[in-house]
């Protein structure tokens, strides 16, 4: 190092590499904070000028409109605040299980495409072919008409199995019938699965420290089978059924799933596990082969060296593309607009169209959307984490 | 790179301040004649009100009404409107957002939509109301035998609250299919999704005419609403809306003073001082909107008067086959009034 560099030569402050970054910065920060003050005081004078309504005073007024389904009590009698949070809740709850359903799938045709059985593997690849390059939009059509031109109308219901009905305007099925033991069964089942929880984490210390094995799966499995029968036997065992019965146009009774929610969910499924099963084959493939052979010759069989050595490490590669295809799924869940499932843009949509507020409509799908897409990918991310290879 | 970005930003910032934000009285016939031709919002999916033909020519009343507007505005039809097909969720949006001039689409004027959406109303160009449509097959015959049925309706439109509003009042259950495409939801409809479709009358008219078993369809004699359709423009721009306004009424008044495209040249040499100040023969109507003194002859001529137009589309003479009904003149007992042209 020379005296130059340790001493340097005074100049002007505006010349300082770090004031001028600062500078830059302020700048750029007062510019963009000008553009959203003259954004939205221009919005707000227009609408103000055409005297358009503005504001969330909405929320409180009553919505009028009925929803085809959902979750929790509703009808065209409540607030708009509640259509909303009716359409938010379908949302989540095609997200949801969409994105368990496309994961597992995915992950199956990703190992399918590596399989040493020629047909398999060509199978597995031909999925993926053909369903990654259709538009999904297109699949949801298509998934949709076939419910509603394929099944008979309620009248001329098919019956496969009693108590089950396909029909045009659904899968309609019987549930067991309300009784507080089925809510004992439900919290015991909880219990269970957080035991075999438990008991895999002492498994594993066990055989850390004493270098013996415990058929953990196994005792898991019969715990998760028999606790939960125990108690509805406990409980008197009710058996007594909700079964659908057709009254007048359509079944009551029993619980009901839609074309529309069908059709959404499997294009949705059947679209996102191409791009996943894609990510899942990448990854077990950028896993050294001599991993395998490693794993092999210190004797562990087939299924241990999957599940010990390689999916550990594919899992890094796998996660964090995985995690942007589960928030595609989440996006593209708002195409249900065009089949006519409520979810939250569809409600949105007729709110916005009802009470002409479209400014604060729009910024609501943007904020529910974003905050949908922020939590699961903080969630991922943590999961990233976690499985990240650990030093020691 | 910084600089690159902060120059983005600026150049952002003088585009979007330069931008026209607002259009005061006169803006919206000065912007359509600068750009040449007019945008208008249709529908695109109704089969007698707004609809391509196989030719790709738009067909339709409320089609016509957009084509009497041109008319008046450029005394010509040539590559004067750009058609913009809109749905029942997208229409209001387009027009408040400047993307159309005019909306004509089967639009019920309600007091929401006319106050709080910024939007105003004209002249009605056809009155409606509700009804429901029923395959023959279901062996109903009234709205009262619906409870428990599936209803398709469009999202966004004042049926849909209609809908709710009488099934809700007479304690009837229902579920309902909400597809927003018009086609799309017909679709499910005629493939029995649903057990009824409710909508205008007028429109469940054009939809059976449309179906793929026209004769496998009826339409239950109950309407439940007052629909008065008309066209709308922005709030802001008076003069805007007089020349939509009276280009619609044009049509009525040459219908009540008996002028046909076909008789129009004829009428005039004619002596009543009402015609002359009606085509232009006298002077005057036309300064006072800002038009060519000829803008109703130009109508009259070019697209007809408001029978005429009616029967050409949806009259008893089409696959609709609608009589005049409400939309008679006011002499026939009809509700169609034109206010003087003086």
């Amino acid at each position: 190092m020379n005296a130059e560099q340790l001493h340097p030569a005074k100049s002007h402050f505006y010349n300082d590499e770090r004031f001028r970054a600062v500078i830059y910065q302020l700048v750029t920060a007062l510019l963009v904070a000008a553009l959203g003050y003259y954004l939205i005081s221009n919005v707000q004078e227009n609408m103000a000028k055409q005297s358009i309504a503005s504001g969330f005073g909405f929320v409180d007024k009553e919505a009028a409109f009925e929803i085809g389904e959902s979750l929790i009590d509703y009808s065209a009698a409540d607030t708009y605040g509640r259509a909303l949070l009716v359409g938010v809740i379908n949302t989540l709850k095609v997200s949801a299980i969409g994105m368990v359903l496309t994961t597992i799938l995915g992950a199956f045709i990703g190992v399918c495409m590596l399989s040493s059985n020629w047909l398999v593997s060509r199978l597995g690849f031909m999925y993926v072919e053909l369903f990654q390059n259709i538009p999904v939009l297109l699949q949801l059509f298509f998934f949709y008409a076939l419910f509603y031109e394929a099944f008979p109308g309620p009248r001329q219901a098919l019956n496969p199995i009693p108590g089950l009905f396909i029909t045009n305007r659904g899968i309609d099925f019987g549930v067991p019938a309300a009784d507080p033991v089925w809510g004992m069964v439900i919290w015991v089942l909880v219990g269970a699965v957080l035991l075999s929880y438990g008991l895999k984490r002492w498994a594993t210390w066990r055989q850390r420290t004493t270098g013996r094995q415990f058929p953990v799966f196994w005792v898991s499995t019969a715990m998760l089978l028999f606790l939960p029968l125990v108690v509805w036997l406990a409980g008197g065992a009710p058996t007594e059924m909700d079964v659908p019965v057709l009254s007048g146009f359509n079944f009551k009774g029993g619980l009901n799933i839609s074309p529309e929610f069908s059709a959404l969910l499997i294009g949705l499924v059947l679209y996102t596990a191409s791009f996943i099963a894609q990510i899942v084959r990448a990854g077990i493939q950028s896993i050294n082969r001599g991993q395998t052979e490693a794993a092999m010759s210190i004797g562990l069989k087939p299924g241990l060296v999957l599940q010990l050595v390689i999916f550990p490490q594919a899992l890094r590669v796998i996660v964090p593309p995985l995690t942007s295809q589960l928030l595609n799924l989440t996006k593209n869940s708002s195409l249900a607009v065009a089949i006519g499932y409520p979810d939250f843009v569809q409600v949105a949509g007729t709110t916005i169209n009802q009470t002409g507020q479209a400014v604060e409509g729009v910024a609501l799908m943007m904020m529910v959307y974003l905050s949908f897409s922020l939590t699961t990918s903080a969630f991922m991310n943590w999961y990233n984490r976690r499985i990240k290879i650990v030093e020691r | 790179m910084k600089r690159l970005a902060s120059s983005v930003v600026v150049a952002l910032l003088l585009t979007v301040f330069s931008a026209p934000a607002w259009s005061d009285n006169g803006d919206t016939l000065k912007a359509i004649k600068e750009r040449g031709y007019m945008m208008v919002g249709v529908n695109g999916d109704l089969f007698g009100f707004g609809k391509a033909d196989q030719k790709g020519v738009w067909q339709g009343l409320d089609v016509d009404t957009a084509r009497a507007v041109a008319v008046a505005v450029f005394g010509d039809l040539n590559d004067r409107i750009r058609w913009v097909p809109l749905t029942a969720k997208t229409r209001f949006t387009a027009l408040q957002s400047k993307e159309i001039d005019v909306l004509t689409r089967n639009a019920t004027q309600t007091l929401t939509r006319d106050t709080a959406l910024g939007l105003n109303f004209v002249q009605v160009n056809y009155y409606d109301g509700q009804g429901f449509m029923v395959p023959k097959a279901l062996g109903v015959s009234s709205a009262s035998e619906l409870a428990g049925a599936t209803v398709c309706v469009l999202p966004g439109t004042t049926t849909e609250q209609n809908a709710a509003d009488y099934f809700r009042s007479n304690d009837m259950e229902w579920n309902t299919v909400t597809i927003e495409s018009t086609a799309e939801l017909a679709q499910a409809f005629y493939a029995g999704r649903c057990d009824v479709m409710t909508s205008d009358a007028s429109q469940l008219a054009g939809l059976r005419a449309s179906a793929p078993n026209p004769g496998d369809y009826m339409i239950l004699p109950e309407i439940i609403s007052k629909e008065p359709l008309a066209p709308a423009v922005r709030h802001g721009d008076d003069q805007w809306m007089d020349i939509v306004n009276f280009s619609v009424l044009a049509m009525i008044n040459a219908e009540e003073l008996g002028i046909t495209s076909e008789n129009v040249d004829e009428m005039l040499s004619s002596k009543n001082p009402k015609i002359q100040r009606f085509l232009g023969v006298s002077p005057g109507n036309g300064e006072a909107l800002g038009l060519d003194e000829k803008f109703a002859y130009n109508i009259i001529k070019q697209v007809g008067n408001y029978g005429e137009v009616f029967e050409r589309n949806v009259g008893v003479n089409t696959p609709l086959g609608l009589e005049r009904g409400l939309n008679a003149l006011w002499t026939n007992g009809g509700l169609m009034y034109s206010p003087p042209f003086k």
